[in-house]
């Protein structure tokens, strides 16, 4: 049987090439889906104007790389966890548990986050974090009470918005973007509303409190969306009165689909969340394994790279795709120069 | 009740019983009849219906993939500006702003009627300055003469050539202005800027998000290549193996039907828990390299055993005994039964249920999210043969997938040409697999 000899081959050609194969000599990345487009961006470049192969950078959340980061030292391991949020205790401990101890912290920027509507929707061009919070928190105030939260329109709160139905599009809990929206947002119109207090009269302890601030109503109107900005662009595009949770750089590439509005009275731009101005920003990082550099071939370059004015200062590639560039890079590159580890610096 | 009822008052019913009349009964079953193949009728136009809305979408939205915007330039690059720009940390950024300036004089020496400076050109041009660098380093030969370049635009113009664009709806930003489509317009005019068959959308490797021009499926079909190569080099043997065993050798026990139960079981999983078994074994347990085909194929085989293993057992028993019986009785062991005359009449079979089962695996993304061949592999076409198995690589169905959860509309209009290219190899597959079955087919 012809095909069995073929077949036999392939086999032994599997086999082999599976013992072949131990060392890896490209860079492993992994983690946040809004650092993602930067770090491709870089890992092209890297490919393209270095001697070190292209690294390959994959998306799953800020967790879900983290997680995989921690899972311990080795080739079969990743060598940078991406990040839309620093990492945390948690993490740090996990990490430890699997001898993953020396982290280095890169920041590469920063990234604003807008809320945006259709183009050809109603008005929706200035919002605060009150009225965010009002219109998807599980509790509000309302009439005076705190009650379970049953606004249906935007002007039942805010005259100065639209009479239409509620319909906003969340980032889901396995992105760290949610975790900046709650601190920024749902937090601040969770006190300014006066909702926490409330909650603090009712019993509760004010770190009670401010966990069940974060909460959002389950009946509909708020929509956890675990995909990319691409599904909520989605949402968007079918829903006129859909208020969609974007990153910056992502409105910026769909001008022409999105309106975009303000927060606070600041509309975003790299400008005012570079100058602070704008609320709703956040730092972006990638974790470094030291462990892997001087194993894993451009480790250390790939990270150098990132961090270099041409790449991620003012005018440059990442700046240009809407990175809001860190006005402390040098510092930054310093310390990957010099291998500083988290924790050893201060 | 009624067989009562009649025999009570025989008179009372007609009996002028006509043959050739339809009497009440059998319209009323003739009418169920038509009313059935009326709903079978639906069924097929729906599905049809749904069929032609898919294709349709699929080829208007795709089609503009296989073409391109391109600016078309002669351009010097002297020794002494490479090495300039090889000093630098940014190679590619400077080998573009060579070209963006050498652009701007030749435009201004052809004196067009528009205002033209180097953000306006830069904003027209994708990233080019990797297509340059990695032009003169594999051409050293022809650094000091004129080269013609045919450089991809950016996505937005490129926009703007396929109506994606439009003067009407773009707002200005620092990726287009309207400014710009004046000047685009003059070069359209000139020729330098003109639409051309997208070949390195079919040959290229995935690009940057900011790089919409620079991104091909080439490389992932390579990948997806060297996985269904380890799929049928692993899953046809040992499920062909495995399948002629249970069916002409193993006795009928208890275990025997605990092996096939859990086959039918096996092949009802969903594909991401084979992703998982396969991130827990294959690249943890057995460190395996992460991102390799290697693995993806691994881990299609584990999924496409089942399929096969069902379809060959179905080829087998389709084969009459009486062929068994007679080369038994002829006096060949059972084993020169089984190759000698089973084997050859079940091939059709086989190689079907083969080529479907693949074709089954290729289209598969959810195993591939685990072990890392979804997000941004860019590593190009393998070094060799063996590297090819090894190397980080994408399939076709993860680069789709990658491409259409990005923020430039480029790249969704890539998605779905990327689909046109899957959908031809599953075809081709398909149509080899009824090709196989029509030559060799033996019908008892």
């Amino acid at each position: 049987m012809s095909f069995v000899k073929l077949s036999a081959s392939a086999l032994a050609i599997a086999a082999v090439s599976a013992t072949a194969a131990v060392a890896r000599d490209n860079v492993q990345v992994a983690g946040s889906s809004t650092v993602l487009p930067y770090a491709s961006i870089v890992a092209e470049l890297f490919g393209d104007n270095t001697d070190f192969p292209t690294p390959v950078v994959e998306s799953g959340g800020s967790s879900a790389g983290l997680k995989r980061f921690c899972e311990g030292v080795g080739e079969n391991t990743i060598d940078v966890a991406n990040a839309s949020r620093a990492i945390r205790e948690k993490e740090i401990k996990a990490c430890a548990e699997n001898g993953v101890t020396d982290i280095m912290e890169v920041r590469i920027g920063y990234d604003g986050i807008v809320f945006a509507s259709q183009q050809s929707g109603p008005a929706f061009t200035a919002f605060q974090p009150a009225d965010i919070y009002n219109a998807i928190g599980a509790k509000v105030i309302k009439d005076g009470a705190l009650v379970d939260n049953s606004f249906n329109s935007w002007a039942e709160f805010n005259g100065d918005l639209p009479d239409v139905e509620i319909a906003m599009f969340i980032p889901g809990t396995k992105h760290g973007t949610r975790e900046v929206f709650e601190d920024k947002v749902l937090l601040a119109g969770c006190e300014t509303t006066g909702a926490m207090e409330a909650m603090i009269k009712g019993g509760l302890s004010e770190d009670d409190a401010e966990d069940a601030c974060l909460d959002v109503r389950t009946d509909g109107k708020s929509v956890d969306i675990d995909g990319d900005y691409t599904e909520t662009l989605a949402r968007i595009d079918t829903n006129p009165n859909g208020i969609g949770v974007f990153g910056l750089a992502f409105y910026e590439n769909n001008t022409d689909k999105l309106k975009v509005a303000t927060m606070g009275g600041i509309e975003p731009s790299t400008e005012t969340i570079a100058s602070g101005q704008y609320p709703v920003s956040r730092p972006l990082f990638f974790y470094v394994k030291k462990a892997h550099i001087g194993v894993i071939p451009g480790l250390k370059e790939y990270a150098q790279f990132f961090v270099a004015d041409e790449i991620a200062g003012g005018s440059s590639p990442l700046a240009n795709y809407g990175l809001v560039a860190d006005p402390e890079l040098a510092k930054t590159q310093d310390a990957i120069a010099n291998e500083v580890t988290m924790g050893s610096d201060s | 009740m009624t067989d009562a009822s009649m025999q009570e008052n025989p008179e009372a019913t007609p009996h002028p019983v006509s043959l050739t009349a339809p009497n009440e009964r059998t319209r009323k079953r003739a009418k169920a009849e038509r009313r059935f193949r009326a709903y079978g009728i639906a069924a097929v136009a729906t599905g049809l219906f749904f069929l032609v809305v898919l294709f349709t979408s699929i080829l208007s939205e795709g089609i503009p993939a296989f073409t391109r915007t391109v600016v078309s330039v002669e351009f010097t690059l002297t020794e002494q500006q490479r090495e300039e720009s090889e000093a630098e940390l940014f190679k590619t950024k400077a080998y573009s702003n060579l070209f963006i300036s050498a652009l701007k004089t030749e435009l201004d020496e052809r004196g067009l009627n528009v205002e033209i400076n180097e953000d306006a050109i830069e904003r027209l041009l994708g990233k080019v300055g990797g297509t340059i660098r990695t032009f003169y380093s594999e051409n050293p030969g022809k650094l000091g003469e004129p080269v013609e370049f045919d450089l991809a635009a950016s996505s937005r113009v490129d926009g703007y050539f396929k109506g994606r664009v439009s003067r009407d709806t773009m707002q200005d930003s620092r990726f287009l202005e309207k400014s710009d489509l004046d000047l685009v317009d003059a070069l359209k005019e000139a020729g330098v800027i003109k639409q051309a068959f997208n070949w390195p959308f079919i040959t290229g490797a995935d690009s940057g998000v900011d790089n919409p021009g620079g991104a091909g499926i080439g490389a992932s079909v390579v990948g997806s290549f060297f996985m269904m190569l380890v799929v049928l080099g692993l899953s046809l043997p040992i499920g062909v193996a495995a399948s002629i065993y249970l069916e002409e050798f193993a006795p009928q026990n208890r275990f025997t039907d605990l092996i096939e139960v859990n086959i039918s079981n096996l092949a009802a999983v969903p594909s991401i828990v084979f992703g998982i078994l396969g991130l827990a074994v294959f690249i943890q347990f057995m460190h395996l390299p992460q991102s390799a085909p290697l693995v993806g194929g691994l881990v299609l085989t584990l999924m496409t055993l089942p399929t096969i293993i069902i379809s060959t057992r179905a080829s087998l028993k389709a084969v009459p005994p009486s062929i068994r019986d007679a080369a038994l009785g002829v006096g060949a062991s059972k084993m020169q039964a089984v190759f000698h005359h089973v084997l050859p009449l079940a091939a059709p079979g086989i190689l079907t249920g083969t080529i479907i089962g693949l074709a089954q695996a290729l289209g598969e993304t959810a195993p591939l999210l685990l072990i890392g061949m979804v997000g941004f592999v860019a590593r190009g076409y393998p070094d060799g043969f063996l590297a090819g198995f090894t190397e980080p690589n994408s399939a076709m169905p993860a680069q789709i997938y990658t491409w259409a959860s990005r923020a430039d509309a480029a790249f969704y209009e890539k998605a779905w040409g990327g689909i046109i290219i899957l959908l031809v190899f599953l075809l081709t597959m398909n149509i080899i697999a009824i090709i196989l079955r029509r030559r060799f087919e033996r019908r008892w």
